[in-house]
């Protein structure tokens, strides 16, 4: 029999250039903060997933490293990697185990240690996550320049300016301000943006997602636990899940991510969310904005927007606080960093922190429903993961 | 100017240079993070990553590139196009595929000037990405032979060409604008 899950417990390091620390010692920050929140012994632990991309940081087997240093060794486990969405392939493979009736405890660890390899390594390393022979072998497209490619589509058809991706990224900054654990916690203005050097043409240095370092972790329950352990569960109410083509050549178009389209849809449809209106159910936010044109894209991928209107909720400022719909209160991937396998974790750390009033004043969304949605894209639109949480345990398991 | 691959092999040469006398003083390749001081090991290992891809299958497609001639695959029962080419049909699995030409014409969907380049890529000058609808549909990602934004717009007129790509000095191909 399906059974409900819940999120216990939850863990998130400061993201940033973390020289301070190895991979298993960034990881303990979050295991160790997830396992006393959800108050439960670390034996009891019946699985762990563990989200890493690597190839730019020393250790292989980063699953491993990380449990042995948190007394955890004995544990099963696997490293989960589905690009920069593997934090929410993760969760989605703990949610299984939990609801499946393999698992009652699981620990959900993500973890990116990025700094250990110079920019260029790193670019090349991304760059590389599309179709490597090709589209990189014989073109070089860097992980900027594939988001650039749909930023020069969307901004011819749709008439966007440069001014209006700066203007996703002054809001993410402005709440990255408010976030302790943001790698850039300060404010930015337009101007800043503007100036800023093209790293992909049309896409500037502010356009752009930072090379970071950090953890995130969540611990998941069943039903039956969490109502021992907890009297503020967030539950996992719907995954929806979808991939893209690997070539790029082989969309349809470059104006949206089809496989975003499609999780979202898949999303709403378990979770009972009219795809027509789902901002009349969704308190608040977090999109997958590794570029600015992909916040835009996501408000429209999601429904926040109609087709070619996304840049109109920005310039509106209807994603912030008190607007139709608040995004990326958390500063986003853009400013509050984006270690790749921890970033899905660290959407659903936040958002449960949203949900349950407790995140730092001036960027906490007013909880009307008790929904929050977390659109978490592994490389261009080639993985997509939409996962809705609430309050509210889900009608059906 | 130096390129960025110049500027990526100075870093680690300046690594080079700071751990030598750091292991003759302490004894071990000692960093300090020149921000905020924090202790480092630079990596004592090299790892040397070139691959060896299969390309016999499709084998043709790259023996056609010495001819000018940039091909796909069709499907002989549904007629797909395949570019990149791929010599299965999982719409028709039974049926098999032919080599078709693409066509030489096209026009220009996207594109993108990429500064900031990969490593691999840091000893070229800056260079244009694009992707090209042919005029059977197909669709195909290339550089384009223009860096200058102000000489590309969405929509305007490509050529397919087979060029080789140096300093490598292999056969590739590219986008060129067509004069109007």
């Amino acid at each position: 029999m399906a059974r409900r899950v819940a999120i216990i417990g939850t863990g998130h390091s400061k993201f940033g250039v973390r020289n301070d620390v190895n991979i298993a010692e960034l990881a303990y920050e979050s295991i160790r903060q997830a396992i006393d929140e959800a108050g439960i012994e670390p034996g009891e632990i019946d699985f762990a997933f563990v989200s890493n991309v690597g190839g730019w940081s020393s250790e292989p087997l980063p699953a491993v490293v990380a449990l042995e240093y948190a007394g955890l060794t004995g544990v099963g486990t696997m490293r989960v990697e589905a690009a920069c969405s593997s934090g929410s392939a993760a969760i989605k493979a703990g949610y299984d185990a939990i609801k499946s009736g393999e698992a009652d405890i699981v620990l959900v660890l993500g973890v990116e240690k990025m700094n250990e390899s110079p920019t260029p390594t790193v670019v090349e390393f991304i760059g590389r996550a599309g179709n490597y022979f090709w589209e990189f072998q014989n073109f070089g497209l860097t992980f900027p320049g594939y988001y650039a490619l749909y930023a020069t589509a969307y901004m011819a058809k749709y008439g966007a300016t440069e001014e209006d991706l700066c203007k996703v990224a002054v809001k993410n900054h402005y709440y990255a301000s408010l976030n302790p654990k943001a790698q850039f916690p300060r404010k930015i203005t337009v101007e800043h943006c503007m100036q800023s050097r093209y790293i992909a043409w049309p896409l500037k240095l502010f356009d752009c997602s930072p090379i970071t370092d950090g953890s995130a972790a969540v611990i998941l329950a069943s039903e039956e636990v969490a109502k021992k352990v907890t009297d503020s569960p967030v539950w996992i109410k719907a995954i929806g899940t979808a991939s893209g083509t690997s070539n790029l050549s082989r969309r349809t178009d470059f104006t949206h991510l089809e496989a975003a389209r499609k999780a979202a849809a898949m999303a709403y449809k378990k979770a009972g969310i009219d795809p027509e209106n789902p901002v009349k159910y969704i308190d608040v936010a977090e999109v997958h904005d590794c570029f600015t044109i992909a916040e835009i894209m996501a408000y429209e991928d999601l429904g926040f927007a109609k087709p070619g209107e996304g840049y109109k909720l920005i310039r509106e400022e209807q994603t912030y606080i008190g607007g139709l719909i608040p995004v990326n209160l958390s500063g986003g991937l853009k400013a509050k960093g984006h270690p790749l396998g921890a970033t899905g974790i660290s959407m659903a750390v936040d958002l449960s922190r949203q949900l349950l009033g407790r995140v730092e004043k001036g960027r906490q969304a007013p909880i009307k429903n008790g929904v929050a949605l977390a659109h978490n894209i592994g490389g261009t639109g080639h993985y997509a993961y939409v996962t809705i949480y609430s309050l509210d345990k889900p009608r059906e398991a | 100017m130096s390129t960025q691959r110049e500027q990526a092999d100075m870093f680690f040469k300046q690594l080079e240079e700071f751990t030598k006398t750091m292991k003759q003083s302490v004894g071990i390749p000692l960093v300090m993070d020149q921000k905020t001081g924090v202790a480092m090991w630079y990596d004592q290992r090299e790892l040397k990553l070139k691959f060896l891809i299969s390309i016999e299958k499709t084998r043709k497609f790259f023996e056609a590139l010495s001819e000018g001639k940039v091909l796909a695959t069709k499907c002989k029962k549904t007629g797909k196009i395949y570019f990149p080419p791929q010599v299965d049909c999982p719409d028709a699995p039974d049926s098999e595929v032919e080599w078709v030409e693409l066509p030489k014409e096209g026009e220009l969907l996207t594109y993108t000037i990429i500064n900031t380049k990969p490593y691999s890529f840091g000893h070229y000058p800056d260079y244009t990405v694009g992707i090209a609808r042919l005029t059977n549909g197909v669709q195909i990602l290339a550089w384009v032979r223009e860096t200058d934004p102000k000489k590309l717009k969405v929509g305007m007129k490509v050529r397919l060409e087979v060029v080789k790509r140096e300093p490598e000095g292999y056969l590739t191909y590219e986008l060129v604008p067509v004069e109007e």
